[in-house]
């Protein structure tokens, strides 16, 4: 069941991935090979088996309570851009 | 016999009794690492200048502590390496990838904070597929990193950096992660033993995210002695981590005098399902002779069935790729790691992550994103989650019959670099009989146990139920007594 090059293009741009036409063609043949092997999980009965999610033991909760964090100031120390305390970024609507 | 000889134990008594110093030992990893690792490539980055001075301040409590009767600190002292996708506050972190190139932590993974209150020393960081992903670190953005016993081989993957460390004895120990057997067979391939917990043991607090419902820390060391030393220091609830466990660790006592028959009782079930064609067969004959040699220390071993393996790996590259791809959504050039310039926000997100990215990433993200797209859902990622309770439910089958399962690592020894490329799927075999493990959720063991006609080590892998290390390490101890190949050093380190 091989992907065509536009669902391969549409899967990228889905996951914010700008590829060039060698790499969708790679891997379109790539990703192909690969949902040809995961085929095989349709031969498993899964009729009434319930998915599994979630770890082995439940979660404990814990009080909704405020806590400090850290200081702004180390979160912009790592940003490309950052102007008044804030991530600048480009505009995210042009014009009008 | 040079201080690096000696195991993390060794040492830790060896600090306390003054017979060598913290300052020392440190000197003596750098200095090995700056012989060795050009060769290696395990590190991605060393600091010296802060282990030094860490190392000063534990001579000084090591000092005190001889005088005055004080409970020292139980890793006080001990240099370690840290594989890098656990973060350390500022010491540079790139998960082996390009995106974080140049990011600097603000913050300390909660297991290696552990580590660093126990008093050891973070020494660097070690090189790792680019975010976990591979089975060889051929697919870290810096270079791939070598195995110590074979050059032109792979130390395995994804912790391939902190394996070669410790196999060139570089350090004496180092964390890792496992995801799908990431810290399992790169200890098989470099003759080390390898801990992967029981999902949720360790806080993956500070760990970068690869496939969260997967992901646990583990160790990376010389003996099982040394992986029970660290785990007791790491397990334990992280209000940080809402999947980390309450379970209590109740470790055997592996300083006790060795026994005649320490194994007596414990059932070790071996299932015929991992034991496939295509697979070395001295892989094969160097597992079924530890087992002959566990049957020799007490333990019942029968046959056991799981009978739904051949299933893990589709279904591990559904969901693992799944997870990646939400989790790596945050790599979006915006607020952290280098930017690419773009006219709109999704065009500099795109960009940065497409030129940023590497293949096996953007393959995974991709994989990840059609099993989650609408009308694929169903078919992929849902009935992967339901395949995956039928693993589940094999392993506490064969748990009401046995309490360990044996079974190989890997198919084969180390392979030489280059042996998968632009051949994923090739790849992602190799991870067939770890990959279990991390679907159940159980601990698994990698350790040592024998050598291929090149000399190239052999692994035998462990498996308990959820929160019985202590069984694994029983048994990995006690075979580690009566055997040593735990003991063999590659002869590049001589």
């Amino acid at each position: 069941m091989p992907l065509s090059i536009e669902e391969v293009r549409h899967i990228a741009r889905l996951a914010r991935l700008e590829l060039d036409d060698e790499a969708l063609e790679r891997y379109c043949r790539q990703l192909s090979s690969i949902l040809d092997y995961m085929a095989r999980l349709r031969q498993v009965d899964t009729r009434g088996v319930p998915p599994a999610l979630g770890p082995l033991t439940a979660a404990p909760l814990r009080p909704d309570e405020a806590r400090p964090g850290l200081p702004p100031e180390a979160l912009w120390k790592n940003a490309p851009q950052v102007e008044a305390g804030q991530f600048r970024i480009p505009p995210v609507f042009e014009g009008e | 016999m040079e201080a690096l000889d000696l195991s993390l134990a060794e040492l830790r008594l060896a600090l306390r009794r003054g017979d060598l110093t913290a300052s020392e030992l440190t000197r003596a990893c750098l200095e090995r690492i700056a012989r060795l690792d050009p060769r290696l490539h395990a590190f991605l980055h060393v600091d010296g200048e802060r282990a030094l001075a860490e190392a000063e301040q534990a001579d000084r409590r090591l000092q005190e502590g001889r005088h005055t009767a004080e409970d020292l600190p139980a890793l006080l002292g001990l240099p370690l390496a840290v594989k890098d996708v656990l973060i350390v506050e500022g010491m540079p972190c790139t998960a082996g990838s390009k995106i974080l190139e140049g990011f600097i932590p603000p913050f300390t993974a909660t297991a290696v904070r552990r580590l660093q209150e126990a008093g050891a020393i973070i020494l660097g960081k070690t090189n790792t597929d680019e975010f976990a992903m591979g089975s060889s670190t051929e697919n870290s953005a810096y270079g791939p990193t070598r195995n110590p016993w074979a050059l032109e081989r792979v130390p395995g993957g994804s912790s391939g950096g902190s394996a070669a460390a410790v196999a060139a004895r570089l350090v004496p120990a180092a964390l890792g992660s496992d995801t799908g057997g990431s810290l399992r067979q790169p200890a098989a391939f470099c003759g080390l033993t390898g801990l992967k917990p029981t999902y949720g043991r360790v806080s993956r607090y500070g760990l970068i995210a690869y496939g969260s419902s997967l992901d646990c820390v583990g160790t990376l060391t010389r003996t099982a002695r040394d992986a029970a030393l660290l785990l007791a220091i790491l397990a334990g609830r992280d209000p940080l981590d809402s999947t980390s466990a309450e379970a209590p660790l109740a470790l055997p006592d592996l300083e006790a005098a060795p026994t005649s028959l320490p194994l007596r009782g414990l059932r070790v079930g071996v299932p015929d399902e991992y034991f496939v064609a295509g697979m070395q067969a001295e892989v094969e004959a160097g597992v079924r002779a530890a087992v002959d040699a566990l049957a020799g220390l007490g333990a019942e071993v029968c046959a056991v069935s799981l009978p739904h393996t051949e299933y893990a790996l589709p279904v591990y590259y559904i969901l693992a790729p799944a997870e990646a791809s939400a989790n790596l959504a945050r790599y979006d050039g915006l607020r952290y790691g280098p930017r690419l310039a773009g006219a709109s926000p999704q065009e500099v997100m795109a960009r940065t992550r497409g030129r940023r990215f590497g293949p096996e990433v953007e393959r995974r993200i991709m994989l990840g994103t059609y099993a989650l797209s609408r009308g694929y859902y169903e078919a992929y990622y849902a009935q992967a989650q339901k395949v995956r309770t039928l693993i589940r439910r094999d392993f506490e089958a064969a748990f009401e019959r046995v309490d360990l399962i044996a079974a190989p690592v890997a198919p084969t020894t180390a392979f030489p670099l280059g042996a998968h490329r632009d051949d994923p799927l090739s790849m992602y075999l190799e991870d067939i009989y770890t990959l279990p493990a991390n679907l159940a959720g159980v601990p698994g063991l990698a350790l040592p146990v024998g050598f291929d006609s090149q000399g190239l080590p052999l692994g035998m892998q462990l498996m308990a139920a959820p929160f019985r290390e202590d069984l694994l390490l029983l048994a990995a101890h006690a075979y580690q007594q009566v055997t040593d190949w735990h003991e063999r050093a590659p002869r590049l380190v001589a």
